[in-house]
């Protein structure tokens, strides 16, 4: 029973994770029909600004020693500005283009991230330890003990989700992107500024990024120039299996993700485990055969169909 | 029968295109305010839908546009309305040359149309669709809804104003579009055939609603309809296209007669 209350709150935890992370990627996608590689690399950018820029082995702190409301702000603000950037001197210039076209050009923004911190911070992973306290076990009932930090992830997803559900539902700009996310010609037929509605769905998805990046490092207490690569890969996959452009879907895909990977860890045997992976994307790949839309569809997906 | 309630009130506060010298000027001309197709072409991959279109709408007028199927009478409201770029030509409001300039600041400054798939919002309340117009053009959320409200009520779906817009039956789809297009009274509207598929029953509806635009809202419309009775009962002008070119223009009895549209519509005899 303790070993299931365990593996169900990391099950939360993880896919809280994915969630956030698919939501990042859905958000641009709904707006922009942008599939956004260098999302990873927006939260591997996130960790870097942690420390001090320099190639030395050991990491010397800066934002990551200040206060911690401070810290939060500035890598979150830091990495919004990437977005923003990324937006204003990248994608807007291939925006009308194909989405296949602005895919590409987001794997070869990513590339270029990645090389510009290999540049400044050298390739050796570094070790950076905040927020130490998350790391810690708290006792939740008679032998059952989880780490903070999991409760911390599924809070703070939630808090997100609750507000970014409030800001599309009640203010102005909010639902001026549902709109735009529905059919964007439309919605500037309409009065709606597209230039502003994307702008928009950067800030939001480099505050989801730049969130996501300190949750990140405090779990592993690790950077590496590669880091974000591989996670992005499962956001991805949860957008997809979600259903591209609902963002309920790319929340329901990212935790279906995040909850078969941990349950599969947990109930494999020792030897398959390592593989557990490509079980993880076999499963994707069931689902999609059944259901190519993905989990949820949108009303508009179904009649372009 | 429907009760239509009273408009709402109340010109935009938005700023308009017209310049105050433009509006002395055009007033000195007697003719208002002004949308103006000048020798407007559209043309796809060497194909000309549009060729040299001349046309001036006025403020407080209904303007019929016809023409049989590919006559290019949706391209040229199109160009109009920023949706194209004109190959040659321009496109002014109140003088102003507006043809390249984004949609959603053509929107703003007060040349409004539907389609004629009604392209809703389906994932959103009918009432919402409306509303998106209107915080786009700076009403708060709240005044925007009971802006929404008002024009839905006018046009007999305020019942209808919480249902998701996909579920909607295709007239009222229809009438959505006008609402959303006359949130916050834009000079000129552009109706790209709103009474397609409709009754006789409901085309008399959908007339009624044309015809209250002008006055209720103080805006010019240009009308594009295959429904003769439709055109004939409810514009003042009409304006006749066939391959992208002006063929005929006049009032409905005149172009009626003319001996042009009659072999453009039938065919060669």
């Amino acid at each position: 029973m303790d070993y299931i209350i365990q593996t169900v709150i990391s099950a939360l935890s993880f896919g809280s994770f994915y969630a956030l992370g698919a939501l990042g990627i859905g958000l641009l996608f709904s707006v922009l029909r942008l599939i956004n590689f260098a999302h990873g690399d927006f939260i591997t950018i996130g960790g870097f600004a942690l420390i001090v820029p320099s190639s030395a082995v050991v990491a010397t702190v800066l934002i990551g020693g200040f206060h911690p409301v401070l810290l939060v702000i500035c890598v979150v603000a830091i990495v919004i500005i990437v977005a923003l950037l990324s937006y204003f001197l990248v994608f807007q210039h291939v925006q009308n283009s194909s989405p296949a076209t602005m895919m590409i050009v987001s794997f070869a923004l990513g590339y270029t991230l990645q090389n510009i911190i290999l540049m400044i911070y050298g390739g050796r992973p570094k070790a950076v330890n905040i927020f130490p306290e998350l790391t810690g076990q708290v006792q939740i009932s008679d032998g059952v003990s989880v780490q903070i930090l999991q409760l911390v992830i599924i809070a703070v997803t939630w808090i997100l989700l609750i507000a970014l559900v409030l800001f599309l539902r009640r203010t102005k700009v909010g639902v001026q992107m549902r709109a735009a996310a529905e059919d964007f010609r439309m919605a500037r037929m309409l009065g709606v500024n597209g230039k502003s509605v994307i702008a928009l769905a950067f800030i939001l998805s480099g505050l989801l990024a730049g969130i996501m990046a300190l949750l990140f490092v405090t779990q592993t207490g690790v950077l590496t120039f590669r880091m974000g690569t591989p996670i992005m890969l499962f956001f991805f996959i949860a957008t997809v299996i979600g259903g591209m452009g609902s963002l309920v879907g790319a929340v329901v895909g990212g935790y279906a993700v995040g909850i078969v990977s941990v349950v599969l860890a947990a109930v494999l045997p020792g030897d398959i485990r390592i593989f557990r992976d490509a079980l993880v994307f076999l499963i994707v790949i069931i689902i999609l055969l059944g259901r190519p839309q993905g989990l949820v569809l949108t009303k508009s997906a179904k009649d372009r169909v | 029968m429907k009760q239509r309630k009273k408009a709402p009130e109340g010109r935009s506060q938005a700023d308009r295109a017209c310049t105050e010298g433009a509006r002395v000027a055009e007033q000195a001309n007697g003719s208002g305010q002004t949308l103006e197709a000048r020798q407007v072409s559209v043309s796809f991959e060497g194909l000309t839908a549009v060729n040299s279109v001349d046309e001036t709408l006025h403020q407080g007028e209904i303007l019929g546009l016809i023409g049989p199927n590919g006559a290019g009478k949706t391209t040229l409201v199109n160009a109009m309305t920023g949706f194209q770029l004109p190959a040659a030509g321009e496109v002014l409001l109140c003088g102003k040359v507006i043809s390249s300039l984004s949609p959603h600041w053509i929107r703003r400054h007060g040349v409004a149309r539907t389609f004629q798939a009604g392209r809703l919002f389906r994932d959103m309340p009918v009432s919402e669709n409306v509303e998106v117009a209107a915080v786009s053009m700076g009403l708060s959320r709240k005044k925007a809804h009971a802006h929404a409200m008002e024009l839905l009520e006018w046009l007999g779906l305020a019942d209808r104003a919480e249902m998701p817009a996909g579920i909607l039956p295709y007239t009222d789809e229809r009438r959505v579009g006008i609402a959303r297009a006359l949130a916050l009274s834009p000079q000129f509207v552009l109706l790209d055939e709103p009474a397609a598929g409709m009754s006789d029953l409901e085309c008399d509806d959908i007339m009624q609603v044309v015809r209250e635009i002008p006055e209720r809202f103080g805006c010019g419309v240009l009308l594009i309809e295959h429904n003769m009775r439709v055109i004939m009962g409810v514009c003042a002008r009409i304006h006749v296209l066939d391959s992208g070119k002006t063929i005929a223009r006049g009032t409905p009895a005149e172009v009626q007669k003319n001996p042009v549209v009659i072999n453009a519509y039938l065919g060669h005899s």
